[in-house]
């Protein structure tokens, strides 16, 4: 059977995680399908062709795809499913959105934010916010599945699949895009940034945020931050680093000010190498950091980033 | 309008979790559990609506175990006017729960359905998608804001900041961490809660098949990461990192 991942765009670009989700499929086996729904959308379907492995795209070219709400593009996903063992695709916001809703109208369960493929049937996942890891086989004649693809390492480029226009579903007409608020950063984005520089608490204003902004600037690092601080208003939602914001492993993750809970460390403890800067000896984040400067933040940051300056 | 929420319960969120020696599952003898805290911001914005006078009435559901009535009267305590538990001590999946919901909404008539993104426990994130899904219904997930009018303006928080949206009624939303700040019950309204009332139905009754999907094979203690070393100073952390971790 064959595997169809479902690709997040902007119309002209696949999100970086589409390479990851390719990688899980191919693990799963099989012919490996993209899914590029949307509206104009001829530049993403020809970078999602160019991932190794792919073996063909579908586009669907409708203009009820444009903004990806999950009540039309599920119904399309729907119409391609028989033809497919698996349906996966990043556990991303636009996944957690589309893949129940396609799950429940395939009357079939789905495997949320699988870390590991064990076999085509069989997955781990995390539980209790990764204090646990369930391996779970599904039973369902179609597996529909989200990876986390911080655990994938993404499929090459290179590729050369054929892009097969298909028809689209048109709307169901139940919801309509009305606009977004989206950050505006020069600085990497958090997912995919190989250097992290995420502050808490600790910072005391969201002013004190400009301070690892500089920081951030020096190492070509993304910024981003604990639930504490975006609750306190220091920064914005999409900085939110943990179980319920976004799950990251860059090289390099610096935790400034942030203490360590287990919601936080859910989200970042698979970086690769840990940095915590923490006025409290015993903050649970110096159990899981490669390295710890017990001190003022106020101090060790401006003279970290005059040190990394200097290089 | 009616509002219908959800209420899961959960281990606590402040209890640190021990998976079984077995490993068939979590222990959950002798532990504390609580209202799932999404759901407790799903009740909270049900009833500030009912305070404004958006919702006429507000219907606590939950399903599991006897011990839900707890949960449920937690959400009564808070405000909600009555509560249906579907009782079963069989594990219910996602998929099952909103098969469950459907057999509720389709009697109640609720025009607005309002559950936690997601449960603190099996952190599915699924159960409001597929009852949208199962109903026909517009979907408003990870909800910052939500106005009710002709139909129900959602901000909702997407990866790269948030996102607007315009759904029909009836709609089905999820959730995300600041939509409210959940109210703690009083005395008093803990008191009256004892009074409302709370239908109990089970799946049998309901005609919903709710046999799981998902066999769980065995759950187990995550890889654990080593604790490193402490540093003295930003030049011996700069100097480790270039040449030990070789990562700037």
């Amino acid at each position: 059977m064959s595997v169809l991942v479902v690709a997040a765009h902007d119309g002209k670009t696949v999100r970086a995680n589409v390479a990851n989700a390719v990688a899980a499929a191919t693990q799963i086996g099989g012919d490996v399908h993209v899914l590029v729904a949307g509206s104009g959308a001829g530049d993403a379907a020809k970078e999602a062709a160019a991932i190794a492995g792919v073996a063909k795209v579908l586009q669907a070219e409708d203009a009820a795809y444009a903004n990806w709400m999950a009540e039309d593009v599920a119904a399309l996903v729907v119409k391609l499913a028989p033809g497919y063992g698996h349906i996966v695709m990043a556990a991303d916001n636009v996944g957690k959105n589309l893949m129940p809703r396609v799950a429940a109208l395939l009357d079939v369960a789905q495997v949320s934010e699988a870390i590991q493929i064990v076999s085509p049937d069989t997955f781990v996942r995390p539980i209790y916010a990764g204090n646990a890891m369930a391996t779970v086989q599904s039973t369902d004649k179609i597996k529909v599945v989200t990876v986390r693809p911080t655990n994938f390492k993404a499929a090459a480029g290179g590729g050369s699949a054929a892009i097969e226009q298909i028809g689209g579903a048109g709307s169901a007409g139940l919801s309509n895009y009305v606009g977004a608020e989206i950050s505006k950063s020069e600085r990497p984005e958090l997912t995919s940034a190989k250097i992290v520089v995420s502050g808490g608490r600790g910072l005391a204003s969201g002013e004190n945020f400009k301070m690892l902004e500089t920081l951030a600037d020096k190492l070509g690092a993304g910024l981003g931050a604990s639930r504490a601080a975006v609750d306190a208003g220091y920064v914005p939602n999409d900085y939110q680093v943990g179980q319920t914001g976004k799950v990251v492993a860059p090289d390099l993750y610096i935790a400034i000010g942030i203490s360590g809970a287990i919601q936080h460390l859910a989200g970042m403890k698979d970086s690769k190498t840990i940095v915590a800067i923490n006025k409290d000896e015993e903050a649970p984040i110096f159990q899981v950091a490669d390295y710890g400067i017990v001190g003022d933040l106020f101090q060790i940051v401006p003279e970290l980033t005059a040190a990394i300056e200097k290089k | 309008m009616k509002v219908l929420v959800a209420v899961k319960r959960v281990i606590d969120y402040n209890v640190k979790i021990r998976v079984k020696a077995d490993k068939t599952g979590v222990e959950t003898a002798n532990v504390k559990m609580s209202m799932n805290p999404f759901d407790e911001i799903a009740v909270e914005e049900a009833i500030r609506m009912k305070e404004k006078g958006k919702a006429t009435e507000v219907i606590a559901f939950s399903a599991g175990p006897a011990q839900c009535q707890e949960t449920i009267r937690t959400a009564l305590a808070m405000g909600a006017d009555r509560g249906v538990h579907v009782l079963s001590d069989a594990e219910l999946q996602p998929l099952a729960v909103a098969k469950l919901m459907k057999a509720v909404v389709d009697k109640e008539q609720p025009g607005l359905v309002i559950v936690g993104k997601q449960a603190i426990d099996d952190d599915s994130n699924q159960t409001g998608q597929m009852l949208a899904a199962l109903l026909g219904w517009s979907q408003g997930t990870f909800a910052n804001k939500l106005e009710i009018g002709e139909g129900v303006a959602v901000k909702r928080e997407v990866d790269g900041g948030l996102e607007n949206v315009m759904l029909k009624l009836p709609a089905v939303i999820t959730t995300d961490l600041r939509l409210n700040e959940p109210r703690y019950a009083s005395l008093p309204n803990i008191m009256k809660a004892k009074k409302k009332p709370i239908e109990q139905l089970t799946s049998e009754a309901l005609g919903v098949d709710v046999a799981p999907r998902l066999k769980t094979l065995k759950v187990e203690e995550p890889p654990t990461r080593k604790a490193g070393i402490k540093v003295k100073t930003v030049a011996e952390l700069v100097e480790k990192l270039k040449n030990e971790a070789g990562v700037i």
